[in-house]
C-alpha cells in the first residue's frame, strides 16, 4: 500500500501548512503510524492540541475525519454497527407468505439492513479516512475491548455476515486525557504519543499563526508570561487554547503591551479557578 | 546494533518499565523506517514503541542518554569504544566535518582564563546561544570537574565540582543586573519575573547539558551497563516515602496530583456501575407496560453503598512526617468520597487540624499549615503512641460511631514508652473498621521499638505502605 507520508520533514511541513506546529515527536509518531500501520495513543493536559492534531492531520491528507466520541456507557451498538430491527420488520411484513423462511432470514442479515457506526465506517470506507475516537478514557475498561479487534487487525467480526476486514487501513488517532490507566492491551497495540505544554518557542509561533493580528512582540511577552504561570503549582496549568483565547482579548481590546494592571484584569481568561488566579497574581507580583 | 538494543531493552526493563516482546519487536520494525543518522528521530521511534506511560519518560530519557549518548554527533572521544559497530561507526564518518568545527572551536577555547569563560557563557546565556553553551559546558567539565578514569565516584560529585566554579547563582544575579541596565533603569515587577524565569530556564538548560556532558564521559570511561546500574532511579509510584529525597519528593507531588484525579474518578464509577441494587418493583411495572404487560426488562434500583466516615490519626515526627502528608494529601484530594473526614495529628500530644482543611482550596497550603500551627508536643516531641491514644480516646472517642473507618498511620516507634493498645481495642469495638498504615518495609516492623505487632491485633489490618503504588491501593480498597 502506498504510504501517505514521504518523511518526518513533510509531515512537518504539511502541518504547518493546516496551521498546526508540530514538534519533533509529534510529527515523527505520526510518520512512523503511516508507515507501521498504528493507531496512535495521544495523551496530554486538555488543552494541548491532541483532538486538534487528528483533525490537522485529516485536513493536511485531504481524507475524511470519521469521530467517535467517547462516553461512559458506550456500547456496540453505538461504536461499531447495529441491525436496522424496524427496517428488518418491515421486510418481513412486506412479503409474508411469498418468500419462504430461510430467504428471508438470508436477506434480513444482508448488509443493506446494517446500520454502520464509525468505527464500522472508518473500515468499509472507500476514500481515505481518518479515524479519532476521542477521549478514550472515558469508556469503561469493559468496553475497550471492544476496541482492541479493529485496532490491530483492522477488521470486525459480525456473528451474522462474517469478517469485514478494511479496504485501506486507516490513520487511527485514540486521544485520552489520563483519567484513568488504560488496559495494557489497548497501549500494547498503539504508538504512544505524549503531547505536552509547548515551549516558549512554539508557543509564540503557535499564538502567531493562530492569531495573525497579534504583532510579534506581543507574541513574546504572551509566551513567556505563560510559562511563567505554568510553573507556579497551580491547580490547573493554563492550556494552548487559553494562551489562544487570552492573546484573542488582548488583541481585542487593543493592547500592545502588557503591563500588570492589564495582566491582572485578564488572568480570568487563563485561569479558571480563583485560588489560581490569586496565587497566579500574587506570584507575578502585580498585586503590588 | 541488535545487541546494543538487546542490552537497551534488557535496562530498561531492570529500570522498571513493562516493556513487552511485541513493543520491543515494534520498535525494531520502526527503525526501519527513519533516517537512523537522526538521533532525534531515533529517540521518539524508540520511545514511542517502547515507553507508554508519561511518568516512565523520564527513566527512559535517562537509560536513552546512557546507551546512545556516545553515539550522537557531539561526541569525539570515541577513539577507545570497541562495542560501537560499524553502522554507527559510518554515521561518525558523515558527523566528522561537524565534529571538527566544534573540536576547533574547544582547542580555543583552551587557551582561555576562568574569568574568560565565566565571561563568555554569561554573553552566552543572554542571548541564548545554544551552540556556544554546549561548548561552554564541555570546557567547563573538562575543566572543572578533574575526572579521572577508574575513579569509582558518582557523577553528582564531578556536577557538583563542576557548579562550584562556576558559581551559577552569582551568574543570575549578574545576568539581573545586565538586563536592567539594557533597559537603562528599573524594571517593573512583572518584567522582572519574566527575566528572571526566562535566566533561569537558560541556566537549567546550561546545567542540563552539563549533566550530560559528565554522563558521556562516564561512559566512556566504565561502559553503558555499568553507568546505567548506578543511574537506575525508582519510577515515582516506587519511591520510598520514608527515604525520598528533595528531588524525589518533588516528583512524588507531581505524581500526587494525576493520581488522585484518577482515583477519584474510578471509585465515583465503581459506585455507579458496582453492584446492582435490588429490584425497582415499580419501575419494572412500568417499563412492562410497553410490552404488553409481560414484565420482560426488570428494573433495579440503583445501588446507595453507604460513604464512610472517615478518621485519620498521622503520627507526624520527623521520621514518618513525609509519608503522613502524602496520606493526608491524598484523602484529602478525594474527600468526595468520603461523607465526612476528620484529621488528627500526633507526635506525643494529639490535636484536631480539620478546620486547617476547611475553606481552604489549597491542600499544599493546608498541610503545611498543620506542619507549623498543631500542637502536638506534649513533654518532649519524641513520638509517645500510648499518650496520643489516650486523650483521642478521651476527647474525641464519643464521636467514633459504626459508620466510621478509622485510619491509624505511623510506624509504631514507641520510644519504649507504654503502649496504651487497649484504646485500639476499644476504637475497634465502636468503629466500622480500624486499619493501621505503616510506611516502615515489613521486615522492619517489631524490632527496636517498633510495637506495630501490640496495636496490629486489634485493628482489621496492618499495610505496607512504603510508596504511592501501595497507597494507592489501599484508598482504593477503602472507599
Amino acid at each position: 500500500m502506498a504510504h501517505r507520508f514521504e518523511s518526518v520533514q513533510q509531515v512537518r511541513d504539511g502541518l504547518r501548512d493546516v496551521n498546526y506546529l508540530a514538534d519533533d515527536g509529534i510529527s515523527g509518531v505520526a510518520f512512523l503510524a503511516d508507515r507501521l500501520g498504528k493507531p496512535i495513543l495521544v495523551e496530554g493536559p486538555a488543552g494541548t492540541g491532541k483532538t486538534q492534531l487528528a483533525k490537522s492531520i485529516a485536513d493536511m491528507t485531504g481524507a475524511r475525519l470519521i469521530r467517535l466520541q467517547c462516553y461512559e456507557g458506550l456500547d456496540e451498538s453505538k461504536a461499531l454497527y447495529e441491525w436496522n430491527y424496524k427496517k428488518q420488520l418491515l421486510r418481513i411484513q412486506a412479503d409474508r407468505g411469498s418468500d419462504s423462511w430461510s430467504d428471508i432470514h438470508d436477506d434480513i442479515f444482508g448488509s443493506d439492513f446494517l446500520l454502520t457506526r464509525p468505527l464500522l465506517e472508518a473500515i468499509t470506507a472507500d476514500d481515505p479516512v481518518v479515524l479519532l475516537i476521542d477521549e478514550v478514557d472515558r469508556v469503561e475498561v469493559e468496553t475497550e475491548a471492544l476496541l482492541l479487534e479493529i485496532l490491530s487487525e483492522y477488521q470486525v467480526s459480525i456473528p451474522e455476515l462474517g469478517t469485514i476486514t478494511a479496504k485501506q487501513i486507516p490513520l487511527v488517532f485514540l486521544t485520552s486525557n489520563n483519567t484513568r490507566e488504560l488496559s495494557e492491551a489497548l497501549k500494547r497495540r498503539c504508538l504512544y504519543l505524549h503531547v505536552d505544554y509547548p515551549d516558549m518557542e512554539r508557543e509564540k509561533q503557535i499564538v502567531l499563526t493562530k492569531v495573525p493580528e497579534v504583532s510579534e512582540n506581543l507574541a513574546d511577552q504572551i509566551a513567556r508570561i505563560v510559562r511563567s504561570i505554568r510553573q507556579i503549582d497551580l491547580k490547573k496549568a493554563p492550556s494552548v487554547s487559553e494562551t489562544i483565547d487570552w492573546a484573542r482579548t488582548l488583541v481585542l481590546l487593543g493592547i500592545e503591551h502588557i503591563d500588570a494592571q492589564q495582566a491582572k484584569d485578564t488572568l480570568h481568561i487563563l485561569l479558571k479557578y480563583q485560588s489560581d488566579i490569586a496565587k497566579a497574581s500574587k506570584e507575578l507580583s502585580v498585586d503590588k | 546494533m541488535l545487541d546494543l538494543l538487546a542490552g537497551f531493552v534488557n535496562e530498561l526493563r531492570n529500570a522498571g518499565l513493562p516493556v513487552s516482546l511485541t513493543e520491543n519487536l515494534d520498535a525494531m520494525e520502526a527503525l526501519q523506517h527513519i533516517p537512523i543518522e537522526d538521533r532525534e528521530a531515533f529517540k521518539y521511534a524508540l520511545g514511542a514503541t517502547m515507553v507508554k506511560n508519561n511518568a516512565h519518560w523520564r527513566a527512559f530519557e535517562t537509560v536513552f542518554e546512557v546507551y546512545f549518548s556516545l553515539r550522537g554527533p557531539e561526541y569525539k572521544i570515541a577513539e577507545g569504544e570497541t562495542d560501537l559497530d560499524a553502522m554507527w561507526r559510518e554515521m561518525q564518518e558523515q558527523m566528522r566535518q561537524e565534529g571538527d568545527s566544534r573540536g576547533n572551536q574547544g582547542g580555543s577555547l583552551d587557551s582561555l582564563t576562568p574569568e574568560e569563560i565565566a565571561q563568555m557563557l554569561m554573553s552566552a546565556l543572554m542571548n541564548g546561544d545554544q551552540a556556544m553553551m554546549r561548548a561552554l559546558a564541555k570546557q567547563s567539565v573538562q575543566r572543572f570537574a578533574g575526572m579521572e578514569p577508574g575513579r569509582p565516584v558518582g557523577g553528582t560529585y564531578y556536577l557538583y565540582r563542576t557548579l562550584r566554579n562556576l558559581d551559577l547563582d552569582g551568574m543570575l544575579e549578574k545576568l539581573m543586573e545586565a538586563s536592567r541596565q539594557q533597559v537603562g533603569g528599573e524594571l517593573t515587577a512583572l518584567e522582572e519575573r519574566l527575566e528572571k524565569d526566562e535566566y533561569n530556564d537558560r541556566i537549567d538548560q546550561f546545567k542540563k547539558e552539563i549533566e550530560a556532558e559528565i554522563r558521556r564521559r562516564l561512559v566512556a570511561d566504565r561502559g553503558a551497563e555499568a553507568m546505567a546500574k548506578t543511574l537506575r532511579k525508582p519510577l515515582p509510584e516506587d519511591v520510598e516515602f520514608m527515604h525520598a529525597s528533595r528531588d524525589e519528593m518533588q516528583s512524588l507531588k507531581k505524581a500526587l496530583q494525576p493520581l488522585t484525579r484518577k482515583l477519584a474518578a474510578r471509585l465515583a464509577r465503581k459506585r455507579k456501575h458496582g453492584r446492582k441494587g435490588p429490584l425497582d418493583f415499580r419501575n419494572t411495572v412500568r417499563h412492562s407496560l410497553s410490552y404488553g404487560g409481560v414484565p420482560a426488562e426488570p428494573k433495579f434500583k440503583y445501588p446507595r453503598p453507604a460513604k464512610p466516615e472517615l478518621m485519620v490519626v498521622a503520627d507526624i515526627s520527623g521520621s514518618v512526617a513525609a509519608f503522613a502528608r502524602f496520606t493526608l494529601m491524598l484523602v484529602y484530594a478525594i474527600q468526595g468520597q468520603f461523607s465526612k473526614v476528620r484529621s488528627f495529628v500526633f507526635i506525643d500530644g494529639i490535636d484536631e487540624v480539620t478546620d486547617y482543611f476547611k475553606g481552604e482550596e489549597d491542600i499544599a497550603n493546608a498541610i503545611h499549615r498543620v506542619n507549623t500551627e498543631a500542637d502536638v508536643v506534649w513533654v518532649d516531641g519524641h513520638s509517645d503512641y500510648g499518650h496520643a491514644f489516650e486523650v483521642f480516646w478521651e476527647r474525641y472517642g464519643k464521636d467514633i460511631g459504626p459508620k466510621t473507618t478509622v485510619l491509624l498511620l505511623g510506624d509504631a516507634r514507641n520510644n519504649y514508652h507504654a503502649s496504651q493498645a487497649w484504646v485500639i481495642k476499644e476504637i475497634k469495638s465502636k468503629a466500622r473498621r480500624v486499619y493501621w498504615l505503616n510506611p516502615e518495609p515489613k521486615s522492619y516492623w517489631n524490632t527496636g521499638d517498633s510495637i506495630v505487632g501490640d496495636y496490629g491485633t486489634h485493628t482489621d489490618g496492618v499495610y505496607e505502605c512504603r510508596n504511592l503504588r501501595q497507597l494507592e491501593g489501599f484508598v482504593e480498597k477503602l472507599a
